[in-house]
């Protein structure tokens, strides 16, 4: 085993004293009663609970609704910082549009050999309903979470596109208002940019993709698969501060070729379909028949022009992971300049060479599945006992091309509050993107996921990750 | 305009949380019944399942009928699909469902009732505390009425809300009457035993009237009780304020949609029943045949209602 330097942390970086963006809060925090942020910390908790923001783990009978656990430390950025990354994410997900666009008409990136075309063919993401299709407003990615991580002082990396139907966006906006709750004092002492628009900039967002059907102001509503999904919460949050209607499968149909729903009136024709629901559910006449999530026939509709589907089907080929490792290509080849923001290197481990390597080096690398999500699947070498390793070696000498293999960062810390005082914990960040035909639009801040075990690098909540506040400073 | 599914949501919610209230009441009622008269223990929870209209799966789990039983069936069962458990777990089911239509306060509201109810009945609960846990019922039902009252726009939403009450409410009031009748009964209370005057007691008990009833100063006896319960318009608990109030919200959604349903005019039926009537005729025409009237109307208009706003197709 290599011995490692110690990770970036973004409160003290390599030092003990606060860096920049830091130094506010941390003058704050040396003035507080420690009892009192143990105090604040539980009501947190119970303002949670009594708000109903949780979330529900499939396979859980007994207490099937948990919290994500809330750390009162925010996680802070510079508006430097916040520029930097902002500018990247904007290029990317244009790329990302711009990719969709291209492998679902003429495909010039095949022509030009810089993506493998069995990548797009053989791939269970690429919808070949949608080729020739042209969404409304050309937009395909119209909500993008993109995952971020950082190793250093200005090293960032893009980790994942999430570009089907990213999730958390309402425990941003929540965790901004238990702060405001818990220590309006802190948002006196420190400029913090709004995140509270973020509703309102959806709607804008959605509204400006109407499909060519829509007369007047559009109707947007959003599908949930119901309300024992995991992100239900969420669902319906979005809806209601949206002012969309919350939608399920059964509450739709086809009526004189538009898509609507059954009111207390009647049925009324819906414009704009912000889904939950995945590509593969979203409607059994034209995908998976046995779905009861979706709606019969509204892939029809929307190739007809009759709705707007929001993000458009078969989008998630863009978020794909072996897909990922091509990103950097992808970026270059659309907008004609080199990334902003890297990836993080990556191995395919359907390319012979790259699977030897990746074989080789097992306790040092995360390997993941290509198409999974959630934590699930994955090796975390440096965590992995020796029998989770030759486990996962047969997995991937069975199938090589279901996986890609990452190096294991060394991802920076921020600080979480505990009942011994501070403690540096291994975070990413979700920014959210918004994307329309008037622009790319960015909320400053997103979701900061935080691994709540020490030395711990899985921060999803499904596996005991907790979350934070995310700051961007005004100046 | 509202979703179908949201409007038979927010419906639902409101029966739910009346019967939890109501249940805790019967369970009072009960109680105190059996407290004063061992020797009718059997014969009054008998009664008090047969009002909660759960009499049928109460035996299909139970040999016998007492007191501990009954009450932890009534408050706990989940088997129970009218168990204050089960029925406020439904009300915040349905109240997650129609979120997006509720404000801030009336979802907490709900989400406060179940997180204490669920606690209070995690264990049976044990006599010393029973009249702490019921007591916690009505407050966390007066605690969501009033969430409803003070915050509410009054819309079809609130609307929809409203009949999903009284509705339950009617059908509450009408199931006492219809198992305690004949103690109603002239032939009965002629006799004039004490036995009578515990029982009118527990009905006035049962539907929340009995202060009220006794600050009317009107003489005890079984036709101003059942006059009481059913026709009073002031007792917001009688049949005839449920189904004023059932039109008038019914009334309203005609008026923001711009469109009669039939369900209006089932309701407007009888409410007219109930307004041209007096006592004395009910009681020539039947108690007990008047009280099955009212609670068939009560499950038609209920199914209208659901079938008019589209609850379901």
């Amino acid at each position: 085993m290599s011995s490692k330097p110690d990770p970036f942390d973004e409160m003290f970086g390599r030092g003990d004293t606060p860096r920049d963006p830091y130094v506010n809060y941390c003058n704050w925090f040396e003035g507080e009663d420690t009892r009192r942020l143990k105090r604040k910390a539980k009501d947190a908790e119970h303002a949670f609970r009594r708000t109903g923001i949780t979330f529900n783990v499939y396979g859980r009978e007994e207490a099937n609704e948990r919290l994500i656990p809330f750390d009162i430390v925010p996680h802070i950025l510079s508006a430097r910082e916040w520029q930097t990354l902002s500018e990247g994410i904007e290029q990317r997900v244009r790329a990302l549009n711009a990719f969709l666009h291209d492998i679902y008409h003429r495909q010039e990136i095949l022509r030009a050999g810089r993506v493998p075309r069995e990548m797009i063919s053989e791939n269970v993401a690429y919808l070949p309903e949608m080729i020739g299709v042209e969404p409304p407003g050309s937009i395909y990615t119209h909500i993008v979470g993109t995952d971020i991580v950082r190793t250093g002082e200005n090293e960032f990396f893009v980790l994942e596109d999430n570009a089907r139907t990213p999730s958390g966006v309402s425990y941003m906006l929540e965790n901004r208002e238990t702060m405001f709750e818990m220590f309006p004092d802190l948002f006196i002492k420190n400029k913090v940019r709004p995140v509270s628009t973020y509703p309102k900039r959806l709607r804008r967002s959605l509204e400006a993709c109407a499909p060519p059907a829509c007369t007047g102001r559009p109707v947007i509503a959003v599908l949930t698969p119901g309300i024992h999904n995991s992100a239900y919460f969420e669902h319906s949050f979005l809806a209601d501060e949206m002012g969309a209607e919350l939608v399920e499968g059964h509450d739709l149909r086809v009526v004189d070729g538009r898509v609507a729903m059954r009111t207390t009136q009647g049925y009324t024709p819906v414009d704009v379909l912000y889904r939950r629901v995945d590509d593969d559910f979203l409607d059994p006449l034209n995908f998976n028949p046995e779905s009861v999530l979706g709606v019969p026939g509204i892939l029809d509709i929307y190739r007809a022009g009759g709705i707007t589907i929001a993000n458009a089907p078969g989008t998630g080929i863009a978020d794909d992971k072996a897909i990922y490792s091509y990103m950097p290509d992808i970026v270059e080849f659309y907008t004609g300049e080199k990334a902003k923001l890297p990836n993080v290197p990556t191995w395919r481990c359907s390319e012979p060479d790259s699977l030897a390597y990746v074989l080789d080096n097992l306790p040092d690398l995360v390997v993941k599945e290509v198409h999974g999500s959630g934590g699930y699947g994955m090796l975390v070498g440096p965590a992995a006992t020796k029998k989770d390793i030759a486990d996962f070696r047969k997995k991937l000498q069975a199938k090589p091309d279901g996986y890609i293999a990452q190096p294991t960062l060394s991802l920076s810390t921020v600080p979480i509050f505990t009942s011994k005082g501070l403690a540096p914990r291994h975070v990413d960040l979700r920014p959210f993107v918004l994307v329309s035909p008037k622009g790319v639009d960015i909320t400053p801040g997103g979701l900061t996921r935080v691994a709540l075990k020490k030395g711990s690098l899985v921060v999803n909540s499904s596996q005991g990750g907790g979350t934070k506040d995310t700051w961007v400073l005004e100046s | 305009m509202m979703l179908g599914k949201t409007a038979g949501g927010l419906f639902w919610m409101c029966r739910y949380l009346e019967r939890s209230a109501n249940n805790a009441r019967l369970i009072e009622a009960g109680s105190r019944m059996t407290m004063t008269r061992a020797a009718e223990e059997h014969a009054e929870w008998d009664s008090v399942l047969e009002t909660a209209n759960v009499k049928r799966i109460y035996s299909e789990r139970h040999e016998t009928v007492d007191r501990n039983s009954v009450i932890d069936f009534l408050l706990r069962d989940r088997s129970n699909p009218s168990s204050v458990m089960s029925v406020v777990e439904a009300a915040r089911f349905n109240a997650r469902m129609v979120r997006v239509a509720l404000t801030r306060e009336v979802w907490e509201a709900v989400n406060d009732t179940w997180m204490k109810l669920k606690d209070a009945l995690a264990r049976p609960v044990k006599e010393t505390d029973l009249p702490d846990v019921l007591e916690l019922i009505r407050q966390q039902s007066a605690q969501v009425r009033g969430a409803l009252h003070g915050t509410m726009l009054r819309n079809d939403i609130f609307n929809f809300c409203r009949i999903g009450t009284f509705l339950e409410r009617s059908d509450n009031v009408a199931r006492i009457l219809d198992v305690k009748y004949y103690v109603l009964l002239p032939s009965v209370s002629m006799v004039g035993t004490t036995i009578d005057n515990y029982q009118w007691e527990a009905i006035l008990r049962s539907a929340a009237a009995e202060r009220s009833f006794a600050w009317l100063n009107k003489e005890s006896g079984p036709r101003a009780i059942a006059e009481f319960l059913i026709l009073d318009r002031r007792l917001p608990r009688s049949i005839a304020f449920c189904y004023l109030n059932l039109a008038r919200n019914l009334g309203y959604l005609e008026t923001e949609y711009g469109e009669a349903r039939p369900c209006m005019e089932l309701c407007a039926e009888t409410l007219n029943r109930l307004t041209s009537t007096d006592i004395e005729t009910i009681f020539q025409g039947g108690l007990h045949e008047f009280i099955q009237s009212i609670l068939q109307a009560n499950n038609s208009l209920g199914l209208q209602i659901e079938k008019d706003y589209r609850f379901y197709a």
